[in-house]
């Protein structure tokens, strides 16, 4: 490894992080003023910059972007409660084993096209911290991680609300896990690939998976072979997007943390930065799921129609630098239409009773994601 | 025990299948949003912008004031049964003789200390309906606050203030409250 890849690589670790960590307090924003909207109320819009305090006639109210912030110094400034009862190492950990396998999963998922560096002549960068070629299996191997943090944490809090919820939700994380992997073999079986990169990149050439319809390219407008296919690959995205929900604990399927039944689950005994921890920790594996659901099924940084295929260096098939922050540009604009997504689901559907989630779970899910993958191979066998 | 079959509704297969369900409650939750966005409906009121004062029902129920009638006398004549009455105590009544030279002597008496601890009162209103002199109303005062326990404590001068004047009988079945 040389100097250049280094420095290009921690610099890459630093924006993903960063992304991540900005699209946390913007979903959190952003879940407050949707949910607002769709109950008709405001939410907060008065959080702003507090020009008053310096002496201006008006504040700045921005919409209340300034909320998460003020939220964030609020849950900072609390008291960090630790009950006597807890089991203090175990109690510790848990909301960091939640966080981590979020921040740490987003490091395959490619934020841009690959880059032609100016100033160095000839040399490219891909926008992702680690472009291996086991892209999403290592996100599954890391997401499943995270179900220890919550177990974890209902069994280190020593009280039965939080027990319930940790076991709750150690069962439903493990099926959902299933379907969530099944669920996207089609996807894996027609790209032939499992490196992301490749996939997203696959993708700006022949258009989004979901919408095949490509200009400018080698080939055809429209491809025969994946209309066909589109079938299998639109009941994938339903399962994969409904597990998803499933495996981030996020609403119809909150119940480990189901606050009519469980008071709030397994973060009952958790205050200030360890309940932010893993408030956030939700948050980013949100922020997490919706860029891979974006990357697989939405063409990832790819614009809509193979427009790139106008933009791309046709030797390297690389892009230059403004192209390729434009495409960092449109990923973040998918992931946060696919977030407002997630809040809107919310708003809209009842919580599932715990035997109609198993119920999902294990006897539609899983046998239609065995008989989407025999429907796929078959196809894919015929005419690919 | 008798049993009592409930009759479920038949599921059609659209329903059974949940999705166009589903489909149906986003559309219904997207379109809340787009009204709440476009401002056609709005339940939040931006208090401090706009205020209750317009949109107050008619029997509202706010600070409990004393008043005084066309002549400028004071109504109350210190009977104390708004004292008795009331639940929380919140109402403290030192009555006083009025002097012979006064020229309401023949009301004979009157309150020289009238309370109201606004921390106590619970604005049942049951003052107002056992004076018998029509002296205690409640008004649609309801911002009331003070930094102190003693700020939230309203003297006869502060009653007399939100009360006002009232003239003639008034019934509480009035148009006037």
């Amino acid at each position: 490894m040389d100097l250049f890849t280094f420095l290009s690589s921690s610099v890459m670790v630093l924006v993903v992080f960063t992304i991540v960590l900005t699209l946390v307090p913007i979903s959190v924003y952003l879940e407050r003023r949707v949910s607002a909207v769709i109950q008709d109320r405001l939410g907060p819009n008065r959080v702003g910059l507090p020009l008053t305090l310096f002496g201006a006639k008006k504040d700045f109210h921005l919409f209340g972007l300034f909320q998460p912030a003020a939220d964030g110094i609020k849950l900072f400034l609390k008291e960090d409660h630790t009950p006597a009862h807890v089991n203090k190492f175990y109690f510790i950990l848990a909301p960091a084993l939640v966080m981590v396998p979020a921040l740490l999963s987003a490091a395959v998922i490619p934020f841009g096209s690959t880059m032609d560096m100016p100033f160095f002549e000839g040399r490219q960068v891909q926008l992702a911290v680690a472009n291996v070629d086991i892209g999403p299996l290592l996100i599954f191997a890391i997401a499943s991680l995270t179900v220890y943090g919550i177990v974890i944490a209902g069994w280190a809090s020593n009280s039965r609300y939080p027990f319930l919820g940790g076991v709750r939700s150690s069962a439903q994380m493990i099926s959902y896990e299933i379907c969530l992997g099944l669920s996207i073999i089609p996807v894996l079986l027609y790209f032939g690939d499992l490196n992301l990169g490749r996939i997203a990149d696959q993708q700006s050439r022949d258009g989004w998976l979901l919408l095949p319809i490509a200009f400018g390219g080698d080939g055809p407008v429209v491809d025969w072979r994946t209309l066909l296919l589109l079938p299998t690959l639109l009941i994938a995205f339903i399962i994969f997007t409904v597990s998803l929900f499933a495996e981030t604990n996020r609403a119809p399927f909150d119940l480990p943390e189901c606050e009519t039944e469980l008071v709030s689950g397994y973060h009952t005994e958790y205050s200030s930065m360890k309940f932010a921890l893993f408030f956030m920790g939700e948050y980013a594996a949100m922020v997490v799921g919706s860029a891979l659901i974006v990357t697989l099924f939405f063409g990832g940084w790819a614009l809509p129609f193979g427009l790139d295929n106008l933009i791309r260096d046709p030797a390297t098939g690389a892009f230059p630098w403004w192209a390729s922050l434009m495409h960092m540009g449109v990923f973040l604009t998918k992931v946060i239409g696919f977030i407002v997504f997630f809040i809107w689901v919310r708003w809209t559907v009842p919580r599932f009773r715990y035997d109609q989630l198993m119920k999902l779970g294990w006897v539609v899910f899983f046998e239609l994601a065995l008989a989407n993958i025999l429907l796929a191979a078959i196809l894919i066998a015929i005419f690919g | 025990m008798a049993y009592i079959k409930i009759k479920r509704p038949r599921l059609g297969l659209f329903e059974k299948l949940y999705l166009p369900a589903l489909i149906k409650g986003l559309r219904i939750t997207l379109g809340h949003a787009i009204s709440t966005l476009r401002g056609k409906k709005r339940e939040t009121m931006q208090y401090p912008e706009e205020k209750w004062d317009d949109n107050m029902p008619e029997h509202y129920r706010g600070a409990p004031a004393l008043v005084t009638d066309e002549q400028g006398r004071e109504r109350c004549v210190a009977c104390q049964l708004c004292e008795f009455i009331c639940p929380p105590r919140a109402i403290t009544i030192l009555p006083e003789e009025i002097p012979t030279e006064d020229k309401w002597a023949k009301v004979e008496k009157r309150p020289r200390k009238f309370e109201i601890d606004m921390i106590r009162c619970i604005y049942c209103g049951l003052c107002e309906e056992v004076c018998p002199e029509q002296a205690i109303f409640l008004r649609k005062d309801y911002a009331i606050t003070g930094l102190t326990r003693e700020d939230m404590v309203h003297d006869k001068e502060k009653l007399y203030e939100i009360g006002g004047v009232r003239t003639g009988l008034v019934n509480k079945w009035n148009e006037l409250k």
